[in-house]
């Protein structure tokens, strides 16, 4: 099968504003199209691995990185990235459910209004996509123009899936998005990856080791801010090259 | 005596002072409510609203002048003071937030809260009204305000610092600038703190009488010139108070009851709002 690769690390170093080298000669290819997972212990660096993709850590003075991280032909990493362009190419869903303090329409829509669009038939149209995409339409058709706030945390993390797929990137990075969740709500979202990938390319950074090995299709094991296995998911969880790995999956730490 | 019982009597006695102090310091609220409520029912008439000022010493006559006059400089002290106030909360919360100039600017606020307001009316009088010559309504609203800029400014900050980092990293995600997820994202979600504080800072300017006293001054006759003396209830109740005639002591009342109600609701619905958002 041939395989693109979406993004292509290389040698990256992430210093966070306090000087703390949080990730350490970090190289790795990210295939189209398919479920990425990082795994590690807590403070490994999968978060800060997950959040240089979208340069997330430019909200916060001071941080610093070195190396490159190659999408398509650009490295994002590069002071003269549009920061607005990448983040609406590579989008992002966070631990915790973030709805904006508006409509369930008003925040798909939210995105959508960003990039320019403003025909309400149009704004519809995507909405009602975007929500089926994320399987919630079903759900909350009849009350578009409901809080937010009022559905609950599984749907929340689903609008906010959906209000990152309105806008079509072509990368998702998942912040544990399950771990705030109810076991039906995360076998939803479960469900919900291995139909999304087949238009976008999935990162996700899970806590939970049996997620990683139903969902995802490759898994890089972090540790200490450096990489210390990355291989397709079968091969990770079966038959690890490395001794750490293989103490972590089979769940002797961490 | 035991000692337990030496502790039940000075529980007892801890107990009678305070209540004590507590129902002093309800007592004379209660006592000023009451009187004004009395005094100013009895004076209050359709008249006071429609009709201007009798010359001294005539019966009759109304204070449309000061109604109309004192919803002016309030407006108008709305319309400077929320905006720079609404946008100083702003630059604080989110533009400079975690920065010296951040903590500065909040405490010297703090500070200008407690200014008496007197001191701004001095203040107002020497930078607008003596270069300008003659007191007017503008001068006013320019004290108004800066007694609301801290109040405004301050709510803002806190109501804006209560909004989770992470709703603004979400809208970040999507590709928003800074401006977009401030205006869009954190106003709404701090929305009903913000509004609040604004109707407690019109509340807290509303029943002002020193600041205008020396810009804005009175005027008898019906203005709506800001360039000009305007009159207004607080400075009318001044005047009229300390005047011979029964019938500007009558009107007075009835101006106190007035604004008394007025600012009465403006907190209260500032209480229901709050209540309302944290039901």
């Amino acid at each position: 099968m041939l395989e693109q690769i979406e993004l292509r690390v290389k040698g990256l170093n992430f210093y966070y504003s306090g000087g703390i080298h949080a990730l350490k000669q970090i190289s790795l290819q990210v295939h189209s199209k398919q479920v990425t997972a990082l795994i590690g212990p807590s403070g490994c660096g999968k978060t800060t691995l997950l959040r240089c993709f979208n340069r997330m850590h430019d909200l916060y003075p001071g941080n610093r990185y070195e190396g490159e991280i190659h999408f398509v032909k650009d490295n994002i990493l590069s002071p003269d990235t549009d920061l607005i362009s990448l983040r609406s190419r590579i989008g992002m869903v966070f631990q915790k459910p973030t709805p904006f303090p508006m409509s369930i329409f008003d925040n798909i829509a939210y995105g959508l209004k960003l990039k320019g669009i403003t025909r309400r038939t149009e704004l519809s149209e995507k909405v009602e996509q975007a929500l089926k995409h994320s399987a919630l339409w079903d759900e909350v058709k009849d009350k578009l123009n409901a809080s937010a706030y009022e559905l609950s945390g599984g749907q929340q993390q689903r609008l906010v899936i959906a209000r990152a797929l309105a806008v079509n990137p072509e990368v998702l990075l998942f912040d544990e998005p399950t771990s705030a969740l109810d076991p039906i709500s995360t076998a939803k979202i479960e469900e919900l990856t291995e139909t999304l990938k087949k238009e976008v390319t999935i990162i996700i950074v899970t806590h939970n080791m049996q997620q990683a090995a139903r969902i995802s299709d490759w898994t890089g094991f972090l540790m200490l801010g450096e990489l210390i296995e990355y291989d397709r998911t079968d091969k990770i969880f079966t038959a690890p090259s490395e001794k750490l790995t293989e103490d972590y999956v089979t769940g002797r730490f961490g | 005596m035991t000692r337990e019982q030496t502790r039940k009597i000075e529980g007892f006695i801890a107990l009678l002072l305070s209540t004590l102090a507590a129902l002093l310091g309800l007592f004379w609220l209660v006592f000023i409510l009451g009187d004004v409520l009395v005094h100013g029912i009895k004076a209050l008439n359709l008249g006071l609203f429609v009709n201007d000022p009798t010359p001294p010493g005539v019966e009759g006559g109304g204070l449309r002048n000061a109604f109309v006059g004192q919803l002016l400089i309030t407006v108008c002290a709305t319309l400077i003071g929320v905006p720079v106030g609404v946008l100083g909360g702003t630059f604080l919360a989110e533009y400079a937030r975690g920065r010296k100039i951040a903590r500065l600017i909040s405490i010297l606020a703090d500070i200008m809260v407690s200014v008496p307001s007197i001191v701004i009316g001095t203040f107002i009088y020497a930078i607008i009204v003596r270069p300008v010559g003659h007191f007017n309504g503008w001068a006013g609203a320019v004290a108004l305000s800066i007694i609301m800029i801290p109040v405004v400014l301050r709510t803002t900050e806190d109501m804006l610092s209560l909004v989770p980092w992470t709703l603004r990293e979400a809208a970040f995600a999507l590709g928003a600038p800074y401006y977009k997820v401030i205006t869009q994202v954190v106003y709404r979600g701090a929305a009903t703190g913000i509004l609040t504080g604004i109707l407690l800072s019109i509340a807290r300017v509303a029943g002002e009488t020193a600041p205008l006293l020396f810009t804005s001054f009175n005027n008898s006759f019906f203005s709506v010139d800001m360039n000009q003396p305007v009159a207004s209830l607080t400075v009318t109740i001044f005047q009229y108070a300390m005047g011979p005639y029964d019938n500007w002591h009558e009107q007075a009342w009835a101006a106190s009851f007035v604004i008394t109600i007025f600012i009465l609701l403006l907190t209260l619905t500032g209480r229901l709002i709050i209540k309302w958002r944290y039901k």
